[in-house]
């Protein structure tokens, strides 16, 4: 998800890396430029702004402190193993640990498959820089020259003289600041040489999630806490409180009274909160308050009024910003020999993340504390300090592991009613949405239309693709400071909510305009959702791809191939996207290969195909599916027997674990395709439960062969990309199956 | 008042009878291993055993649970070594882990009434256990190498 730093270590190579010993311990953190020895007063000064640091204990216990979120990706252990590899530690001595919004943490934020991409680097130079100072200071120990030394396994080594990082850290002053430049010039292991990163590891998340002991959000409790739930408002925007009639709720034992929400953030419109003793109470007391509400002007729009909008605005020639102009796609419409478009759609779709929000504020007299698990504490910091109307350094939010994240958790804004609550009432709040609550306040990944329009000459090649996408827009309901720049002046972008439109395919012209859907922006508060921009984009790039080769009777892979060249823009840049689309054609020939493609099939079977490069441009990830469909005339006989999926991500620091992360957001892809999906109506979602909300379940899933490409290449992100080649690749195999072509996402009806 | 056993001690309450056991175990009782996820029996993230059965608790109202035995995840195994346990590291079944708790409560109380269920047998009794992160490759490869593990014994 979005930050503002576009190129995010470079933040931290402008400052040196300080290594001092501090008390019986070894600090290791980014600080001020400084001149030489000066470190360990740096360090115990706690001047130090690092969004990366680590300690090591007398007893040569390695803490490193994570400001990612934890929610099922495993980040702590990807992010420990870089630094632990670099430091040669014995990975058995290293802890993590989860923390707080102090400010010295730096910018915090956990989404778009960035973590491990954007952290490397400056974790490896940490690392390496401790390995350095760690030897320096074993080696005058040793009575050895630091040349004739090595870190391994938590020892520093000379010949045969071993010596313990807890020796070095009891017996040795480490005192060692890296400037920059020093840190930037850094001998950094050569992939072969490394212990821990691409080998097996157990994740240092997993036992207590096996045992029940990981503590969510939902499991905190503070003392003289009282439970509550809310009344979420008819409409997410302009409902407000009339009266409220708490005739029935004051029978309800434990009951404690109600709260109408006065938020200076404007977060909570119309907000009403029940209080009790326990949640059953809160619970039911929130059920038995009648509420008279003045409805926001959105109460009857349906996602029929939505998608019509949606419609309107991308027939239009010239609406909305430009996200791609390459050549004139009007003048090869004009030349061409034949022309061909298409439009598509995708539902909204909920997060559902299996724990509903809920967070627990408490004022300690001078400081606001919330306790919940969060993916953008920077975000939310500012809100909660306007809601609650103190100044933001009074304001920390506690993390906690996060019972499911997808996105929902970037926004922040369930920690207002809980904090605006403890504030009216004067105790700690443990305000709980429940599933339904949970749904009527997600921030839903919008409905999308999109239309393409393609100009081809007269031996079938594509001369250029115009693609219009309408949506609402995450970014500009939630953080709009981080809207991006049109080309040529032509107004703001959500670069989330178009990303992926602008893919590596090389055509003379291609034009992509991504458009605000006002009225989905003034119903709903749009949401990032796994995947994001390109979990939708994608879906129209791929689907129609696949149309253009049926349309002038290529083989589909060979039509992609075809426009996989790797010229211009698509070469690609060092380091991140090294090889460009050549990469993708690697891919893509690779799941050719293990996918049986071609083969013949029984009638009624087919296979698809799709390709993606990731979140961003800026972070390509690689990765080619192929399904294989079995399907009738009706959607309810979709059955996808296999998924093929080849990865290329650059380096894999966690094997296994990337390999989690690909099967959970190739059976997210197959979810959004076949399983999910919503409607609003009434202003509101209509399931709001999983009686009628059905994601994927365990005998739904498919065959899935995934396989990662070797690589020693800068590493890019995972959670996400796997998702966006599902759906069109199902799609593109239904084609092959029926001769239906879906082209509304989810899959609901073969006609 | 009522009473019943949790994880093998003796307990009463005062909490109303139709509070749902979830919350009875969660608040009451601190055990916060056994979650909160739909309330309407539907994602298997409350599961617990009621005299060894799997029930969801957030449904089964705390009178059903009245001189019951009634066994959480904090309760399942001393050591928190129950071979499923044992297999859910091993196999490094939990992403998230939210619905971790009622899935091994869920696959235990099947292999404790068919130790060696066939892959059909597993996932239809696991179906009803929603997993949001999509585990369900390696839930069932757990499930499995549990059974194998118990085989062996």
């Amino acid at each position: 998800m979005a930050t503002p730093a576009k190129n995010p270590p470079a933040e931290l190579t402008r400052r040196s890396f300080l290594v001092g010993t501090v008390g019986t311990s070894v600090l290791m953190g980014f600080g001020a430029v400084l001149p030489a020895g000066c470190a360990r007063e740096e360090l115990a000064a706690g001047n130090f702004s690092p969004t990366i640091w680590f300690e090591m204990s007398p007893d040569g216990d390695i803490l490193v402190n994570i400001t990612k979120a934890e929610m099922g990706q495993h980040v702590g252990t990807a992010l420990a193993r870089i630094v632990a590899d670099e430091l040669g530690a014995d990975w058995n001595r290293v802890a993590i640990k989860h923390v707080d919004t102090d400010p010295k943490w730096g910018f915090m934020v956990t989404g778009g498959s960035w973590s491990v991409h954007q952290s490397f680097q400056a974790l490896s130079q940490a690392g390496a820089a401790g390995r350095i100072a760690l030897i320096e200071a074993g080696a005058g120990l040793l009575g050895v020259t630091p040349a004739d030394c090595v870190a391994v396994d938590g020892q520093v080594r000379a010949g045969e003289q071993r010596l313990s990082f807890a020796d070095v850290v009891q017996r040795g002053t480490l005192d060692r600041s890296f400037s920059a430049e020093e840190l930037a010039a850094l001998p950094l292991k050569a992939p072969a040489d490394r212990n821990l990163m691409g080998r097996p590891v157990a994740a240092l998340d997993v036992p207590d999630k096996s045992t029940g002991q990981a503590v969510y959000g939902l499991d905190v409790e503070r003392p003289g806490m009282v439970f509550a739930r809310p009344l979420v408002p008819p409409t997410r925007f302009g409902s407000t409180v009339n009266a409220v009639d708490a005739t029935v709720a004051e029978k309800i034992p434990g009951y404690l009274g109600y709260e109408v929400l006065k938020d200076p953030s404007n977060t909570c419109q119309g907000w009403v909160v029940a209080l009790a003793d326990n949640f059953v109470s809160a619970s039911r007391a929130a059920d038995a308050l009648q509420v008279d509400w003045s409805y926001g002007p959105t109460a009857k729009v349906t996602e029929v009024d939505i998608l019509t909008q949606g419609s309107m605005l991308a027939f239009g020639s010239d609406t909305g910003a430009l996200w791609v102009d390459e050549g004139d796609v009007n003048a090869a419409a004009q030349t061409a020999a034949q022309t061909y478009e298409a439009v598509y759609t995708t539902a909204t779709a909920l997060h559902f993340q299996l724990e509903p929000v809920n967070a627990l504020a408490e004022f300690d007299g001078d400081t606001w504390h919330l306790h919940c698990g969060n993916q953008w504490q920077s975000l939310i910091l500012p809100v909660l300090a306007t809601a609650l109307e103190v100044p933001e350094e009074k304001v920390v939010i506690h993390q906690y592991y996060l019972g499911g994240g997808f996105g929902r958790r970037l926004v922040g804004d369930y920690m207002i009613p809980a904090a605006l609550t403890a504030k009216a009432v004067g105790k700690p709040v443990k305000l709980v949405f429940t599933r339904e609550d949970d749904a009527r306040f997600d921030c839903v990944r919008s409905p999308s239309v999109q239309r393409l329009q393609a100009s081809l000459d007269e031996t079938g090649q594509v001369t250029g693709i115009e693609h219009a996408a309408v949506a609402g827009w995450p970014t500009l309901g939630n953080a709009p400071a981080l809207l991006a720049d049109g080309l040529k002046d032509s107004g703001k972008v959500d670069s989330f909510a178009i990303s992926g439109a602008d893919h590596w395919y090389s055509l003379p012209n291609h034009r992509v305009r991504a458009i605000n859907n006002e009225l989905a922006q003034m119903t709903f508060l749009p949401g990032w959702l796994r995947a994001v921009g390109p979990g939708w984009t994608g879906w129209a790039v791929e689907s129609f791809m696949d149309e253009l080769a049926v349309l002038t009777e290529v083989d589909p892979i060979e039509f992609r191939l075809g426009l996989l060249d790797a010229g211009g823009k698509n070469a690609g840049e060092a380091p991140v996207s090294v090889g460009g689309a050549s990469r993708l054609e690697n891919v893509l020939r690779r799941v050719r290969e293990v996918s049986g493609w071609g083969e013949s099939l029984p009638g009624g079977e087919g296979r698809g195909v799709a390709i993606c490069a990731g979140q961003e441009r800026t972070m390509p990830t690689w990765v080619a599916c192929v399904a294989h469909v079995a399907a009738e005339s009706a959607a309810e006989t979709i059955e996808v027997k296999r998924l093929s999926m080849v990865i290329d991500c650059g380096t894999v620091v966690d094997p296994d674990g990337a390999l989690a992360q690909a099967q959970g957001a190739a059976l997210w892809g197959l979810s959004l395709a076949l399983h999910e999906g919503t409607f609003i109506t009434d202003g509101q979602v209509r399931d709001r439960n999983l009686n009628t909300y059905t994601p994927l379940r365990m005998a739904d899933v498919p065959a899935l062969d995934i396989e990662f490409v070797a690589s020693d290449e800068f590493p890019a992100g995972l959670g996400e990309p796997p998702l966006i080649v599902v759906a069109p690749a199902i799609a593109n195999a239904i084609f092959q199956a029926t001769g239906v072509r879906p082209r509304d996402l989810p899959i609901r009806k073969l006609s | 008042m009522i009473s019943f056993t949790l994880n093998g001690q003796p307990v009463s309450t005062e909490a109303d009878a139709a509070t749902p056991l979830l919350w009875v175990i969660r608040d009451e009782f601190q055990l916060k291993g056994t979650k909160y996820g739909c309330g309407i029996a539907r994602c298997g993230a409350c599961t617990v055993h009621l005299n060894g059965s799997a029930v969801r608790s957030c449904v089964i109202p705390l009178a059903a649970a009245r001189d019951a035995e009634i066994t959480t995840i904090e309760g399942l195994d001393e050591n928190n070594a129950h071979p499923l346990q044992v297999a859910w590291v091993e196999a490094q079944v939990p992403q998230c882990g939210y619905c971790q708790s009622g899935q091994i409560m869920q696959a235990a109380s099947l292999l404790a009434d068919n130790p060696q269920p066939t892959e059909a047998e597993i996932v239809a009794t696991m179906n009803g256990n929603l997993c949001r992160c999509m585990a369900y490759i390696r839930i069932k490869a757990a499930i499995q190498a549990a059974a194998s593990a118990g085989q062996e014994v």
